[in-house]
């Protein structure tokens, strides 16, 4: 009874799985409840990307309306049957605004993602398998890059360029390079330790033949995880810059100038000109993220012998 | 010949793991060194192999000084040694298939052509059947792997191999059967070879002579055997 009892305090105050699961059948009861949360993070997950997915897609080819119709007679209306998402302070229908602001975030996230990894993985790789005073070098810059703020350096990078998209992508992906380059490092110097980096060395292989052989195949799971992890950051990045007035130019519908148009309606009692859009980068963003945890999951041992997958 | 003068060499200056370590193997002799798990046998050979740069002394491969190590080290000179690791698990990249794995020092010496004739040619010394070679090392044995390693240090035909411990993960039957490919390779070529091991009797009975670890690090190496 005593132990019990003690269990129950080492519970509380977060100790060990050991000893919060003393006996086999707890421990298999505990075991099948997170796969079961597992597995459901990962449905629910998917469906919500492939539903994003398939209605940034499909719905601006089929749907064939104009998003940027203006109807000054139906301004500011409530969610009804005609408008599910009302309109905004010109009319202009938001559901459809918000399917074409997602897909404008969707694409700056996944560009800038996508280019932030290839930069990371490249100087990654370059300052792991160079190793000696390069590798300071290169990860002395990186520090250095990182110790500033990345919104700020965004900032910087998006006013020396007209307001576009394109600004947008090289600001985020020139200021989330930085902790990719450094999974990637790490991934490179615990590889380049094991015998085989050793046998193809003795074996006549080029430092270059090396890292392009052997070492990135070992490091492309981490680097690929890091860059879908970095999409939803990079849609939030590129909300908060449209936000603050410096991404996207206000007539293009892009997640972060729908908020941003939206203020002054909030204020006035109209909840739905911003609650929609930030539904729109939350729900998504939050369902990129689960698939990326449940990968995570899934190329960490420890984690899939935990989870028992 | 291959000489190792005097060796000092570790993983951190202030404790060398090996400490002026002398040993020489003259061009088609076999030498075992034998020494207890620790001693710095593998880092030894890692330095005769050119992989690893000893903190003090010098290695002499074929009468010229080695000043490079590793990616520095002149291609010809890396591929005149080849290595056979302890474990064969480690020392197979998972993503080859054993095919690609024994031709990979053909490919990466840009010696193609020759690739498909030398791994047929090999394989069949190792003992290793054609089905085994499309599988990758997570679908075969320790023992079908270790062959293949063992078939790649060979596919270049180095003048000098180094095995260590080669055969300390596996059955009588395959060490047998790798021990023999590799004396029917010396035999063919006259390659030096550097055996490294624990089990006195497998040296002894393999090698030319064989030297006990104590020896080596001392002022003059004395022969066991």
């Amino acid at each position: 009874m005593a132990d019990t009892t003690v269990g129950k305090t080492d519970t509380t105050v977060g100790k060990t799985d050991t000893a919060e699961y003393a006996s086999p059948a707890a421990w298999r009861s505990h075991g099948t409840t997170r796969r079961s949360t597992h597995a459901l993070r990962l449905r629910v997950s998917a469906v919500l990307v492939a539903v994003t997915v398939l209605a940034v897609l499909l719905v601006p080819p089929l749907v064939q309306l104009d998003q940027q119709a203006v109807d000054l007679a139906a301004k500011l209306l409530p969610p009804s049957w005609s408008h599910p998402a009302g309109t905004d302070d010109v009319g202009r229908d938001l559901l459809l605004r918000c399917v074409y602001g997602l897909r404008v975030s969707l694409l700056v996230g996944v560009v800038a993602a996508l280019t932030a990894t290839v930069i990371g993985t490249a100087v990654g790789a370059a300052a792991g398998s160079l190793g000696g005073w390069a590798d300071r070098l290169i990860m002395r810059v990186v520090d250095t890059l990182s110790s500033v703020p990345h919104l700020l350096l965004g900032i910087f990078i998006v006013a020396m360029f007209r307001p576009g998209v394109w600004p947008v992508v090289i600001s985020v992906a020139l200021t989330h390079w930085l902790s990719t380059a450094r999974i990637v490092r790490a991934e490179v110097l615990s590889l380049r330790s094991r015998p085989y980096i050793d046998a193809a060395v003795s074996g006549g292989a080029s430092r270059w033949r090396v890292t392009v052989r052997h070492l990135l195949p070992g490091v492309l799971p981490q680097a690929g995880l890091a860059a879908v992890l970095m999409v939803p950051h990079a849609m939030w990045h590129e909300s908060a810059l449209s936000f603050l007035g410096l991404g996207l130019p206000t007539h293009t519908a892009s997640l972060g100038t729908l908020i941003q148009g939206a203020r002054g309606s909030l204020l006035a009692g109209q909840w739905w000109p911003t609650l929609f859009p930030g539904l729109f980068l939350i729900i998504p963003t939050l369902a990129i993220a689960g698939l990326a945890g449940v990968w995570r999951e899934r190329i960490n041992p420890r984690r899939r012998s935990e989870l028992m997958l | 010949m291959l000489e190792l003068r005097t060796v000092t060499a570790g993983y951190d200056r202030r404790t060398p793991v090996v400490r002026d370590a002398t040993l020489t193997v003259t061009a088609g002799e076999a030498v075992g060194l034998l020494g207890p798990s620790g001693c710095g046998k593998s880092t030894l050979a890692r330095v005769a192999a050119l992989l690893h740069r000893p903190d003090a002394g010098e290695v002499v491969l074929d009468g010229i000084r080695v000043h490079h190590y590793r990616h520095r080290a002149p291609r010809d000179r890396r591929t005149a040694v080849g290595v056979v690791f302890q474990q064969p698990r480690l020392s197979a990249d998972p993503r080859l298939r054993l095919t690609d794995l024994i031709a990979e020092p053909l490919r990466a010496t840009g010696r193609r052509s020759s690739v498909p004739g030398r791994v047929a040619e090999l394989a069949e010394t190792v003992g290793l059947t054609p089905d085994l070679l499309t599988r990758r090392p997570h679908e075969v044995s320790d023992g079908q792997l270790q062959r293949a390693c063992v078939a790649r240090a060979l596919v270049l035909r180095p003048r000098w191999l180094i095995c260590d411990e080669m055969t300390a993960m596996l059955d009588a039957s395959t060490t047998a059967a790798l021990v023999r490919a590799v004396e029917d390779y010396r035999t063919d070529t006259g390659a030096g070879l550097l055996a490294v091991g624990h089990d006195r009797t497998l040296l002894n009975r393999w090698c030319d002579r064989t030297v006990h670890w104590d020896t080596v690090t001392a002022p003059a190496a004395k022969t066991l055997a």
